[in-house]
Parts: structure tokens; C-alpha cells; sequence
């Protein structure tokens, strides 16, 4: 059972504000989908490797040449604000 | 003009080939169709007049293709079916939809989807749910149902969405079409609107088997902008066969017994007499751990999206909600603009990735995944494709779902074993349930689309599927 603390922890750990009800929701929901996925513990694992990806593919490297990157004004153009060619943010040293 | 609706893909890229059909006419026929439906399934069209340019010499001649939302195109917005990339027009184009530019695709428009793929319904769009053709009381199934719903009315020749955990072959399992969930690597994933990385797939969703044959050929390759791509070791070529004399087609019990509906179920029994009267031979197999498919999926998928998401924070992109410090305005962002299920899959991914339950979730989530992937070979030694039924039942109501995820992702559970061990599978309409389309799927080893186009071919030919009630023809 996941409970409130537990949602406030998570949700923290997600930046990701919550209203009371989704709180209250969230917990009962996560709960249930958590007791499903656990019937992974009826399986003997051990000594069974991970996966973290399905197609054989080790060292791909490339080249390092120098090539033209995506112009400052055009990364910078679909941010809600800017500033001396960069991203505004509030202060993250204001309000700690 | 209902000639030109009577063309698939490929039949009108000839005929545009021979002069015989007008790209712009053929353009202009399907974006005012599109600008005109009543199933939300486009979020982006272009205005009236506005035409891409016509690539006649290419290979796909300028006929119109629909594009997921979730798939970058530059200057043109693209928000993966998200409040929190409303607005949003990326600085580039994926690769796989600037493969199919090069090849002659026109881009007709954007579809609707569930939001960041994650849903079987559609009804998890930021923008509102798109309705089913067949049935407007019903769900198009997701996460790319707006592509699926496109084709299936007849407001585009063809599409392509993503596919995660089956949102390419459930939707158009439900909306009576054909969808091919590719080998994971084979299509660049660049540009593509990051769900769950190790997992995200990108597709072709046609009314018939060669047409999904062309876009594959097409938008496949690899890409150095998306080091997991691959060249595909094989030319896709359009699929001929007729008959299944020789092939083996693996039976699991674990995906084709409980939780198949009844009507499905008896759709999916002819279609294995008709594998057997074309010559293929049926063959028990058995995928044991398929049935934690969902168990290991609905760990991996969140606790890749978690990190993926992490990039929506109102500083580079898409609105911003202020809230004093900074922390706050990152937090208070993410509460406007994700909905319900993607807050819940974030809850659910950061849940499992944190510190002291790290290995409990997501290791052994990883360890599953390397048995139901042993499970695969050891059925390919056995046999050449696998048969099941695509998704439990055909296409439910809209609101059925809603309150109860868990039976949400449930629905996943006869499409999410192939994505979790990277290998293709494809859906094609099998015939009728209830008046509503029943998918079946043929799933292969990884690069073996060639195989499961000439299979799928051959048994889309035998199935005969022409339903005189279809969307297509209103």
C-alpha cells in the first residue's frame, strides 16, 4: 500500500505538484497497479541476467568531426522567456 | 472523387506515376475530407491552398500521409498530445518522417493520440478523444488512434504512428486496418517524441499489407542521429505469396486463451483454419512468462517515461506556469500540463526507480524481459511466425476504461511481449465481432518483416476483408 507520505515523497522526487485529490487517488491507484505488477515475485530470478536492450549493439561510435549545431536563436525560439541569448529562469538561489 | 477514396497508397503513387491522377487534386480531396470529419482525429492540418511539394519521380509520388503528433516536424506543431507542448513548433523534422519526404510522402496532416503514447483508448489525449469509425459510441483504441481512425474513414491513404507497448497494432486492430510494429533499431527513432526508449518503435498504419510494405521500405534505415538504429539486413520488398505451403505458425496458449472475448476468439479459430488451408501448418507452442508481459512492461515503460519527461519543465519549450521560486515554477508546470495517466505513469516510473526499491521493480522487471525474450527464440526454433489474436476484444465504449487503469493496461497483454523482447509483429483485420473489427497478429524474430509481409499477404487475401459497412465508404 502506497500512502500519502509516500505520494508527497514520489511526487517530490518528480517535481510534480499534486492537488489534495490527486494525492488522495493516486495512492488507492498506484496501490493496485503495484499489488499486479508484484506477481513478477512468483518467478525465480536469480542468476537470470537484466535487460536493457533487446538488440545486440555495443561501442557505436562515430567520427568526431566538427559539424554546424541547431543556431542559438532557433533553440532559444520556442521558450515562454529569454535573456541574454539564454533560457530566464527565477533565480534558483530566491526561494529555496 | 470517390475513385480517388477507392486507391491505397501504393495504387495511387502509380497512378500519379502514369499521369493518371493529379497530386494536388488527390491532396486537396483528402485535406478537405480530413477538415471536415467529426472523429477529432486530426489535431493539425494545413490551410486550405496549402500545399507541400509533390515528388512525382519518387517512389511514393506525393500521395498524402498522416503523422502522428508525436513525431517532430519542423515549423509545424507537433505536441505528442500534450498541454505541455501546446503551441510547440520544433527547430527539426524525426528522421523517419523526413525518410518518407525524400521517398515523395506529402504530409497531409498531424493525428491525435493519447497523450506521450501512453493509452489503449485515446481517451488520454490533451485534446480530446478520437471516436471510432465503425462506431462513434466507441474508442479507436490508442495510443496512436488517431492515425488509425484516419485511415480506417478514409481521411488519409495511409499513416504512421509509434508503437510501446501495441499502440500501433491495438488501434488498428480496433479500427480495422493494417499496423506493423517494426524490429526494435530498424526505424530511427530521432525526432521521435521520447515515450520509453528502449521500447518505442515507429510504424506504418495502411488499410492493406503492401502499402505497410512500401512505408517500411521507406522510412527504415539507420540514422547516425539515433546510435540503437540499424540497417536492416534485408531490401523490403512488396509482398507476392499466395499460399503458406511450409511455413510453421506457433499456437501460445499463454495469448490466445483466457481473456480472449468469445467473438474474438472465434474470428481468431477461422483464421487458423484458413492458415491451414493455404497450406501453413499449426504448431503448440508456449510462451510462459508472456503472462508477466504486463507486470514487466508497466515497470519499464513509466521508469523510462519518468526520465524522459523530465524535459517538460516550462524553461525550453511549451507554456510555463509561474510560481515564485523555481522549484515551484517546475513543479506547478508539470501539474498544468500533464493529464491524469501521464501523471500516474510518472508516479508510478519515479516510484520504481527510487532509492531501496530500484532492483525490487525495475531489475527484475529487466530480468523478466530477458526470459520472455528466451521464450521468442525458443519458439522461432520451432516454428516461423506466431499467431494470436491482436488485442482480448474488439474496440470498448468510450468511458468503459477510464476508471480502472489497471484494466486499462490489461488490454495490452497479447501485444506488449514483442516490444519488451525487440522483435516485429504486424496486425491485420481478420473479420468481424459485434460489428466491430477483430485484429490478428503475426509476430516473427527480429528483421523478419519480409517474412510476416508475405505471410500476412497471403492470409489478408484469403480473409478477403471488404465489409460492406465499412468507414471507408461513407
Amino acid at each position: 500500500m502506497i500512502d500519502r507520505d509516500q505520494v508527497l515523497h514520489v511526487a517530490k522526487l518528480a517535481r510534480l505538484r499534486l492537488s489534495d485529490e490527486e494525492v488522495e487517488r493516486m495512492s488507492g491507484e498506484l496501490s493496485t497497479i503495484l499489488d499486479h505488477i508484484e506477481t513478477i515475485g512468483e518467478l525465480d530470478l536469480t542468476d537470470v541476467p537484466p535487460t536493457s536492450h533487446v538488440i545486440e549493439v555495443e561501442n557505436v561510435l562515430r567520427p568526431d568531426e566538427p559539424r554546424p549545431s541547431l543556431p542559438r536563436e532557433k533553440a532559444l525560439e520556442q521558450a515562454p522567456a529569454t535573456a541574454d541569448d539564454g533560457f530566464l529562469v527565477p533565480s534558483p538561489a530566491a526561494h529555496a | 472523387m470517390s475513385e480517388l477514396l477507392d486507391l491505397t497508397g501504393a495504387q495511387a503513387a502509380e497512378k500519379i506515376g502514369t499521369g493518371e491522377v493529379d497530386p494536388a487534386e488527390l491532396f486537396d480531396f483528402y485535406r478537405e475530407r480530413a477538415a471536415a470529419e467529426e472523429l477529432n482525429a486530426f489535431l493539425w492540418l494545413p490551410e486550405d491552398g496549402d500545399r507541400p511539394e509533390f515528388k512525382t519521380d519518387a517512389p511514393l509520388a506525393g500521395v498524402p500521409l498522416a503523422i502522428k503528433d508525436l513525431f517532430c516536424t519542423e515549423g509545424v506543431p507537433s505536441t505528442s498530445g500534450s498541454r505541455i507542448l501546446e503551441g510547440y513548433r520544433p527547430p527539426y523534422t524525426a528522421t523517419a518522417v523526413r525518410n518518407l519526404q525524400d521517398a515523395g510522402a506529402a504530409m497531409l496532416g498531424k493525428t491525435n493520440m493519447d497523450e506521450f503514447a501512453m493509452g489503449s483508448s485515446n481517451e488520454n489525449s490533451g485534446y480530446g478523444p478520437v471516436l471510432n469509425p465503425w462506431n462513434h459510441d466507441y474508442v479507436p483504441g490508442g495510443s496512436s488512434g488517431g492515425s488509425a481512425a484516419a485511415v480506417a474513414a478514409g481521411l488519409a491513404p495511409w499513416a504512421i504512428g509509434t508503437d510501446t507497448g501495441g499502440s500501433i497494432r491495438q488501434p488498428a486492430a480496433l479500427c480495422g486496418i493494417v499496423g506493423l510494429k517494426p524490429t526494435y533499431g530498424s526505424v530511427s527513432r530521432y525526432g521521435m517524441i521520447a515515450f520509453a526508449s528502449s521500447l518505442d518503435q515507429c510504424g506504418p498504419l495502411t488499410r492493406d499489407v503492401t502499402d505497410a510494405a512500401l512505408l517500411y521500405r521507406h522510412m527504415l534505415g539507420h540514422d547516425p542521429c539515433d546510435s540503437t538504429s540499424l540497417q536492416h539486413p534485408e531490401e523490403i520488398s512488396l509482398p507476392t505469396a499466395e499460399r503458406l505451403d511450409g511455413k510453421r505458425f506457433g499456437v501460445p496458449p499463454e495469448l490466445t486463451g483466457d481473456g480472449v472475448e468469445p467473438g474474438v476468439k472465434q474470428v481468431f479459430d477461422q483464421t487458423l483454419e484458413l492458415i491451414e488451408e493455404l497450406g501453413g501448418e499449426l504448431v503448440d507452442i508456449t510462451l510462459p512468462h508472456s503472462t508477466y508481459g504486463i507486470s514487466a512492461y508497466y515497470v519499464i515503460a513509466p521508469a523510462e517515461a519518468s526520465a524522459n519527461l523530465a524535459r517538460y519543465d516550462g524553461v525550453r519549450f511549451g507554456p510555463r506556469t509561474e510560481a515564485g521560486g523555481l522549484t515551484a515554477q517546475y513543479e506547478q508546470t508539470r501539474h498544468d500540463g500533464f493529464g491524469a495517466e501521464v501523471k500516474r505513469r510518472i508516479m508510478l516510473g519515479t516510484y520504481a526507480l527510487s532509492s531501496g526499491y530500484y532492483d525490487a521493480y525495475y531489475g527484475n522487471a529487466q530480468r523478466v524481459r530477458t526470459k520472455i525474450a528466451e521464450d521468442f527464440t525458443n519458439a522461432f526454433e520451432q516454428v516461423d511466425l506466431i499467431v494470436t489474436p491482436t488485442s482480448p476484444t474488439v474496440a470498448f465504449k468510450l468511458g468503459e476504461k477510464t476508471d480502472d487503469p489497471l484494466a486499462m493496461y490489461l488490454n495490452d497483454a497479447l501485444t506488449v511481449p514483442m516490444p519488451l523482447a525487440g522483435i516485429p509483429a504486424i496486425s491485420i483485420p481478420g473479420g468481424l465481432s459485434d460489428d466491430l473489427p477483430v485484429g490478428i497478429q503475426l509476430a516473427g524474430p527480429a528483421f523478419s518483416e519480409n517474412r510476416i509481409f508475405e505471410a500476412a499477404y497471403a492470409l489478408e487475401r484469403a480473409i478477403g476483408w471488404d465489409p460492406p459497412e465499412a468507414p471507408w465508404r461513407r
